[in-house]
């Protein structure tokens, strides 16, 4: 298959899942303001930082206002960041592959940008905000099941694959580096009980805090917030399971090529930082050491991705 | 302007349904309009969500836009087939003799039938072209010839579409709609297919490429990107034919060769059908801003290791000046008359013609020589004094970049509105595939419609819109 071919598809499902987080986050950020209404311009700052977008946020907006964030997330077309724009990027992305998707692919994310483009072409209003986030995380998985059920297992589907997975990763990681964080005014605080709300809105960032409870502990602690969020790997947005996706992927790539490259080694490497750790481990290096170097490495294995498919030359 | 009634109507003349339409006539009195209505809704969105749009040129808003598709099917027999593809399949030929010609012995100016000129000061002309042929002697293997109709027995070619011809894609996806709406038709009616295209293109193409190649000849689409206006067509016949869509930062020479950039490095192919124009293919040869093009593929092509579809170069015979010498084009290489007729052209660049057109601007078609696609033209009848009086300044400063035509009383074919059938005015434009094996029509083509009353203009970019097209079997 072509190279651009690769990146597009890669590129394509980096964008849905981006667009998918943002409307999570936009979730959270939302409960907030309707419950603490004093938290809400801090809670929405938190947003727009966890998404790197703030220095573009400052230049249009000069308070952390709901309907303002809400709006650039949403739907403001000079936000490269913001859901439609994303779900743009995606369409276009699929249109420049679109020989390599099946039809119900194709279907999938042409109904998504042409359903969001008509909700969206208007300032959302409050008691619209939950149905139109709702939409965009369905579209979202509609488009994922597509993919799941209609795609041969090859290169093509596995670049789709990884293009989630990569982003996955760099968006929790952002969500512990900076929300998590946020939380912990000193280490010392580590292991004590800390304000529910708070961690609640943590995990719903995530979508998360049932699956919480379920598996792990209906108290919401911090060490087991962060072990959840990092080394559960059956978590489907943590660290460890994302690392796992990014190896599963360039493994299957490896056996169609009949080459091991770089990025293999690299997402091993990656993996590797998970393996066998215990919480305890991590808090001790420092959290905000440990998701900093997640972070760099993962954005290093997506730029030997791109060198090793030849996704741009 | 003449009345609408006077025009010949293809589906009914007087005495009811004419013989390619009495089956369809039948079938439609049964209709209720209401379920039709909702079919062309449908239909719509069928449109939009596969995604067969079109962008505008010159407008900043890239916004998709729709190709409004009528239900009604223009019906053409057998025999009316029959005669317009010898005729098509005729000028096909014709057309590749003289590019063969043009770009080496030049036969058909040192007899006196073409003037020199005309060739030498033409923008299409490529000196890069001179004594090379391409593999296989083909220059035109995909052609599209626009054809218009005045009367029962009176088929004119209006333009030979010798580049890129586009539009194939609504031919096959029309034809894709119709069945999936109206099933029940095509059981009662005998309609030829038109879903061979693809395959026949791919066959087209291969039996195209460069003698040295071995083994299959691998073929791409090279598409100048997804902002073009038909994109979605480059990206259909892709897929369509199994082979890659590429743009022109996925090439490159590689030892002689064109490449393209795979995930595992680089890739030779052999066969380019390209949808880019001459000026951009090559920024080492020609336009040295293009993006489009890949540097140093003429080099490739002369050297024979790459065939390139269609031909650079091949504007030269399809410009509207030269147009007018069709049916003596026709005559030098195949010895025969020609089976098509060409509509009456003036060629302002003479100066008594220049005289006769100025004086009737009010009765004529007046056409840019390298327009293309309702630009730039004046269609007398339809325009103001001024707009007259304007284009009389353009065409004054500049006569031999015009031709004129009579305003021609195109043929109507009814199409579906809220009020029941309506006729508009059409023209045809057939698909024609050449390659050393020979020259394949598919039955039909691209019928476009002008959907305003009384309009001429049947491009999508101006407000045209498209039906199915059926030949039907003997």
């Amino acid at each position: 298959m072509l190279g651009k071919t690769a990146g597009g598809l890669y590129w394509m499902f980096r964008y849905l899942e981006r667009a998918e987080n943002t409307a999570r986050l936009i979730e959270a950020g939302f409960r907030i303001a309707l419950t603490r209404s004093d938290d809400a311009e801090a809670e929405w700052k938190s947003v727009i930082v966890t998404l790197a977008s703030n220095a573009k946020y400052k230049t249009k907006h000069e308070s952390y206002d709901s309907t303002q964030v809400v709006d650039f997330l949403l739907r403001d077309e000079t936000n490269s960041g913001s859901v439609l724009s994303m779900v743009k990027a995606a369409r276009n992305n699929a249109r420049l592959t679109r020989t390599a998707l099946t039809s119900e692919v194709w279907y999938a994310i042409n109904d998504t940008w042409m359903a969001l483009k008509d909700l969206l072409e208007d300032p959302i209003p409050e008691t619209e905000l939950p149905a139109v986030l709702a939409t965009i995380r369905q579209q979202s998985a509609l488009v994922r099941g597509a993919l799941v059920g209609t795609m041969l297992r090859n290169d093509m589907y596995h670049f789709c694959r990884l293009g989630t997975a990569l982003e996955r990763m760099d968006n929790t990681a952002r969500i512990i580096d900076v929300k998590y964080y946020a939380l912990l005014p000193s280490p010392a605080f580590v292991g004590s009980k800390m304000d529910n709300v708070q961690w609640e809105t943590l995990l719903r960032s995530v979508s998360a805090h049932r699956a919480f409870r379920w598996a792990v502990d209906d108290d919401f602690a911090a060490p087991a917030i962060a072990k959840f969020l990092i080394l559960d790997g059956r978590m489907p947005r943590s660290l460890a399971f994302c690392a796992g996706e990014i190896t599963k992927n360039l493994g299957h790539l490896a056996d169609n090529y009949g080459e091991r490259l770089g990025s293999n080694d690299q997402a091993d490497a990656l993996q590797a930082l998970f393996k066998g750790r215990d919480i305890g481990s991590i808090f001790e290096e420092g959290l905000h050491q440990f998701v900093s170097r997640v972070i760099a490495d993962t954005s290093q294995l997506a730029g030997q991705i791109e060198r090793d498919y030849r996704f741009t030359g | 302007m003449v009345k609408t009634s006077t025009f010949f109507d293809e589906m009914r003349s007087a005495d009811g349904a004419r013989d390619p339409y009495v089956k369809y006539d039948a079938w439609f009195a049964q209709q209720n309009n209401e379920r039709l209505a909702q079919k062309s809704a449908e239909a719509e969105a069928f449109f939009r969500r596969t995604g067969i749009t079109f962008n505008v040129y010159g407008q900043s808003d890239a916004e998709e836009r729709l190709i409004p598709f009528d239900l009604v099917p223009r019906i053409i027999s057998d025999k009316e087939w029959t005669k317009l593809s010898k005729g098509i399949e005729q000028r096909v030929y014709a057309i590749n003799a003289f590019l063969h010609d043009i770009y080496n012995r030049q036969e058909i100016l040192r007899a006196g039938i073409v003037p020199t000129e005309l060739i030498a000061n033409n923008d299409a002309f490529l000196p890069q072209m001179m004594d090379f042929t391409p593999p296989g002697g083909i220059y035109t293997h995909i052609v599209g010839t626009d054809i218009v109709r005045t009367g029962p027995d009176d088929f004119f070619v209006l333009e030979d579409n010798a580049r890129t011809p586009s539009g194939v894609s609504y031919m096959l996806e029309n034809r894709e709609t119709m069945l999936q709406m109206f099933p029940e038709l095509f059981g009662s009616i005998k309609v030829k297919p038109v879903s061979d295209y693809p395959k026949n293109l791919r066959r087209a193409l291969e039996a195209s490429a460069p003698s040295s190649c071995e083994g299959r000849p691998c073929v791409v689409v090279l598409t100048p990107g997804i902002h073009n206006s038909a994109y979605y067509e480059h990206s259909f016949l892709a897929d369509q034919m199994g082979v890659e869509l590429v743009e022109g930062h996925d090439l490159k020479v590689v030892d002689g060769h064109i490449a393209m950039r795979t995930t595992r490095g680089y890739k030779v192919i052999d066969v380019i059908y390209r949808r880019v124009d001459d000026e951009f293919l090559d920024p080492l040869t020609f336009n040295p801003t293009s993006m489009l093009g890949v540097p140093g593929i003429m080099d490739v092509y002369r050297a024979g290791n790459i065939t390139i579809t269609n031909a650079p170069g091949t504007g030269v015979a399809d410009d509207k000046a030269i147009y007018s010498y069709m049916p003596d084009i026709v005559k030098f290489y195949t010895g025969e008359r020609a089976i098509l007729k060409n509509v009456e052209t003036f060629r302002c660049s003479e100066p008594d013609t220049l005289k006769y057109v100025l004086d009737n601007l009010a009765d004529l078609v007046v056409k840019e020589v390298h327009g293309s696609g309702g630009y730039g033209m004046l269609v007398g009848p339809a325009a103001t004094k001024t707009e007259i009086a304007d284009f009389a300044i353009k065409l004054k400063a500049r006569p031999s970049n015009y031709i004129a035509q009579p305003t021609l009383a195109l043929s109507t074919v009814p199409i579906f509105t809220d009020a029941g059938l309506a006729p508009r005015h059409v023209d045809l434009r057939p698909f024609a595939l050449m390659s050393p094996k020979g020259v394949s029509i598919t039955p039909g083509g691209l019928t476009r419609v002008a959907l305003a009353e009384g309009s001429l203009v049947v491009n999508s970019s101006q407000g045209g819109g498209t039906k199915d097209t059926w030949v039907l079997e003997d």
